[in-house]
């Protein structure tokens, strides 16, 4: 059968390995769930179309735009924000690069850049520059100019190679 | 945004009935909707979320050799899957080229073949769109144009269809296949999407709750894999949509072309197959001066609709370097910037 269609609707969402559930509008996005409804700041929004990035968050341990999302389509789902992503006080081996490098300076588009190089570099542990490039393509810095942020991937990358994390790039 | 009846129904039979009542529109991955729903350009009074739909979800190999793709197969799950990028090449290319990791992780097989044209009228609801609103005037026609098209468009409408995975597609025969409430049906792709005309409202042949069920490669299509790329230009090196671009897929044997594909991107109001272009390169050696021949009959017709007339050379160059790439093999991994010009490959020609 169809569910029914009326408007607040129960959602069941594992944020950061933490059920919550709520009842939410089907229009709510994704982004306004974590930020208003569960008070998980971290997850920044900018631009709101898609473009800039800051907004990323893994889906199901994939890095997808919490801003192009209703809160409704991750019902059931897991999602990963940068408020998961330390080990307690313990930084993520890319947390420390960054900012051991310079990898941000407002810090504004920094949870997204790194989501989104947590993912990639599961998936590719030892990448060239340009292929750091091309994954970091759909975030958008404004301060620092990329270069400290590529240099911040490809040394995370480094350490990781020495000493890999269990259960990277999970959420 | 404005509110909406959200539904996610169990079966196609369910989704179909729910999707065909009037304003109601189908949700895959939202990339494309969403945005569009957040500036009012489209204002569904109901969305059917299909994304938990059963049965629509795989890449199946057929008994012939050729592969059917389930219309919620995420971009990025497509183009990774190194059977599939290893027999057509350059729809994985044209895939990887297209927005960023995090959108492709989201979007949608049916969702891509759908979305709504980049032209920044359509977007602005203070201005006349055609598409938008049929009669209302094209704020694009006699205005600021850089990117329309300049294949296929009429006076009242000069979008172009932004896709790239619906360009190498195209070129290689793919055909898309429908339920409806008159049961399922296919359509080659090549006829899937609409020419503008006098009714740039309706982009494709679907009937109001029909819905994409899957794409279809043929076994043929595979047998291009050695020679097959996507090449696109952007106004950046990454993460933009095409100003211009080309899929080209050739068969050769014994030092001459036995089968060519050939479709542009970026210039048409859909993805643009070039027949004319393969048949001039059938038998012939795999050179530049075929290439270049190739290239000027594929922009044949073309004209431009704007301040944009620069895109016809730029796409005839774009042929002919695509095809060039593609001559010279598909390279056993794909390039760190897929689809890019600026991606160092041994022996390409530059034009
Ligand atoms: C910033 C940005 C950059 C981008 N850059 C590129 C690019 O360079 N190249 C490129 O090709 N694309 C690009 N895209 C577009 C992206 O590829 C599309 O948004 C995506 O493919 C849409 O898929 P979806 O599943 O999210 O569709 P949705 O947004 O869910 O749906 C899109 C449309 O298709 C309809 N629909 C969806 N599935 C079905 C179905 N099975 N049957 C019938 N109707 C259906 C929906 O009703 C809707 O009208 C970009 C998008 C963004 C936001
Ligand atoms: S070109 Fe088409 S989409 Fe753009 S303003 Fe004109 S009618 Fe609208
Ligand atoms: S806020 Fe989501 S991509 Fe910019
Ligand atoms: S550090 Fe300021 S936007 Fe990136």
């Amino acid at each position: 059968m169809t569910e029914p269609s009326a408007s607040p609707r129960p959602i069941r969402v594992s944020v950061n390995g933490v059920d919550h559930e709520r009842t939410v509008e089907p229009r709510l996005l994704l982004s306004d769930f974590l930020r208003h409804d569960l008070g998980l700041t971290g997850t920044h929004v900018g631009c709101e179309h898609g473009v800039c990035g800051a907004c990323t968050v893994a889906f199901d341990d994939q890095p997808v735009r919490s801003c192009l999302m209703f809160a409704v389509q991750a019902d059931g789902h897991r999602i990963g924000t940068i408020e998961g992503m330390a080990d307690g006080e313990t930084l993520h081996p890319l947390q420390m690069a960054f900012w051991e490098l310079s990898g941000l300076q407002c810090g504004f588009c920094t949870p997204g850049f790194l989501i989104t190089a947590r993912d990639f570099l599961a998936r590719n542990p030892d990448p060239s520059e340009q292929e750091v490039r091309e994954a970091l393509s759909g975030n958008l810095c404004r301060c620092t100019g990329y270069q400290s942020i590529v240099a911040a991937v490809l040394e995370a990358a480094r350490r990781l190679r020495q000493a890999p994390l269990a259960g990277l790039g999970k959420s | 945004m404005n509110r909406f009846d959200y539904v996610r129904p169990a079966t196609f039979a369910e989704a179909i009935a729910a999707a065909s009542e009037p304003g109601a529109a189908y949700l895959a991955g939202g990339t494309n909707l969403l945005d569009l729903m957040k500036g009012g350009i489209v204002r569904p009074g109901r969305l059917v979320d299909v994304s938990r739909l059963p049965g629509l979800g795989a890449i199946e190999w057929l008994a012939d050799g050729g592969v059917r793709i389930g219309a919620l197969v995420r971009n990025s799950d497509l183009a990774h899957d190194s059977e599939f990028a290893r027999r057509f090449p350059a729809v994985a290319e044209a895939l990887l080229s297209g927005a960023s990791a995090q959108l492709r992780n989201m979007a949608t097989v049916g969702g891509n073949l759908l979305q709504r044209t980049r032209c920044a009228h359509f977007y602005d609801v203070a201005g006349a769109c055609n598409k938008r609103a049929p009669g209302a005037g094209c704020e694009a026609r006699g205005g600021e144009a850089r990117n329309a098209a300049v294949l296929g468009w009429s006076e009242h409408c000069i979008a172009t269809h932004p896709s790239d995975f619906c360009v190498a597609l195209v070129a290689l025969d793919a055909v898309v296949e429908i339920a409806g409430q008159g049961g399922e049906y296919q359509v080659p792709l090549e006829d899937f999407h609409r020419l503008p005309g006098e009714t740039p409202g309706q982009e494709s042949v679907l009937e109001p709750g029909e819905l994409i069920i899957a794409v279809r490669l043929p076994a043929q299509a595979a047998s291009f894999s050695r020679h097959a790329r996507y090449l696109k230009i952007r106004d950046r090196t990454s993460f933009a949509f095409a100003v211009a671009s080309a899929a080209a897929a050739l068969r050769i044997e014994q030092g001459a072309i036995a089968a060519a594909r050939i479709a542009l991107g970026g210039v048409a109001p859909k993805p643009w197959r070039a027949r004319l272009a393969e048949r001039a390169l059938i038998g012939v050696g795999p050179d530049r001066t075929h290439f270049d021949r190739a290239a000027e009959a594929a922009l044949a017709d073309a004209r431009p609709s704007g301040d944009n007339a620069f895109k016809i050379e730029l796409a005839r160059r774009i042929v002919a370097r695509a095809l060039a790439l593609a001559a010279a093999g598909t390279p056993a991994r794909l390039p760190a910037l897929p689809g890019s010009p600026f991606s160092p490959v041994a022996g390409v020609l530059h034009v």
